[in-house]
């Protein structure tokens, strides 16, 4: 399924806040926008309908030849981020047209968010599978391994997707029905309620529902 | 200034008396039973405080009906109603876990100013 309108934000960081009720809630701050419309892709040209956003300025000397090709039809400077995202209707964009947090979200909005998860380097399947694993003690000689892999003689292969140890993390994940509590339109900023993936100052594709 | 700092500033409360380790604090905190609310005072000993900014907290120990009971408070909490610094205590450490070994009149802290 296609993904939907979004923007592209910076995570700042958590903290925690109180709702009116008294109840404390542990929030991320999240830094969106102001992002830019670089290109529109439609159906007759690309085969999809798509609006390419870019986010974070960049200094014009960091920029290479093929790139400052591409913004200059934007005319709005370079950027970090380049992301796409599919719309129904490409023409309600302009090439160059600033993209706001207030002009998809408001506060209450139940949003998806995706970002690249911390990684954790080669993992066994007790972390990386949530196995259970073996006593520690009482004799016991079997503690963190995977054990049984697959049967014998026939079919003599490990069938595929057989969950093993291996590199944990550093993938694309999407946190889905995070409700945003509040949106800061001078500072760019939105507050979500619970953790999304990802380090301090990780890139987030936040995607309208 | 980061924006995280900035919102955490804002919903900071600057209402809390200055109270340190040692000191007894009456702390008003507000209990909400189905649609009643009220206000039930937590009396005793601050045995320590946790954490900075939006995360702090601190400790209070009384002793309930010959039980010692201890209780943790969000410093920044708007279910805490106020804190009433009662008297201030002198001690040498920033934790009272020593007071959960000690009962009676050697669980008692010495005033401050008073030698």
């Amino acid at each position: 399924m296609p993904r939907t309108l979004g923007i592209l934000g910076k995570k700042i960081g958590m903290t925690r806040v109180y709702t009116e009720g008294g109840d404390a809630v542990g929030v991320t701050v999240v830094e969106a926008g102001p992002c830019v419309v670089l290109q529109k892709k439609t159906e007759n040209k690309e085969g999809y309908n798509a609006i390419q956003i870019g986010f974070a300025p960049k200094k014009e000397s960091r920029i290479n030849k093929p790139m400052a090709g591409h913004f200059a039809n934007a005319g709005k400077g370079g950027f970090y981020h380049i992301k796409e995202f599919r719309v129904d209707n490409p023409d309600k964009f302009e090439i160059g047209q600033q993209i706001l947090i207030s002009d998809f979200f408001k506060i209450g909005d139940i949003i998806d968010v995706s970002g690249k998860v911390k990684g954790r380097g080669f993992q066994g399947v007790v972390r990386r599978h949530g196995f259970k694993g073996g006593r520690k003690t009482h004799g016991s000689m079997f503690h963190r391994a995977p054990g049984s892999i697959g049967c014998s003689a026939w079919p003599s292969r490990v069938i595929k997707g057989r969950k093993l140890p291996g590199r944990m993390g550093n993938n694309i994940v999407t946190k889905k029905n995070v409700t945003i509590l509040d949106i800061r339109d001078q500072e760019n900023v939105m507050v979500i309620k619970g953790s999304l993936p990802g380090t301090n100052n990780e890139l987030l594709q936040i995607f309208t529902k | 200034m980061n924006m995280l700092e900035r919102i955490e500033k804002e919903n900071m409360r600057y209402d809390v008396p200055q109270f340190r380790t040692g000191d007894t604090v009456s702390v008003h905190i507000r209990i909400v039973e189905g649609a009643k609310e009220r206000v039930q005072i937590f009396k005793g000993v601050v045995t320590g405080r946790k954490g900075g900014a939006m995360g702090a907290n601190f400790t209070v120990r009384k002793i309930s009906h010959g039980v010692g009971v201890e209780k943790t408070f969000p410093l920044h909490s708007p279910r805490v109603e106020k804190i009433e610094v009662n008297s201030q205590g002198r001690v040498r450490r920033s934790k009272l876990y020593y007071l959960r070994n000690l009962r009676g009149k050697a669980a008692r802290i010495r005033e401050k100013g008073i030698i």
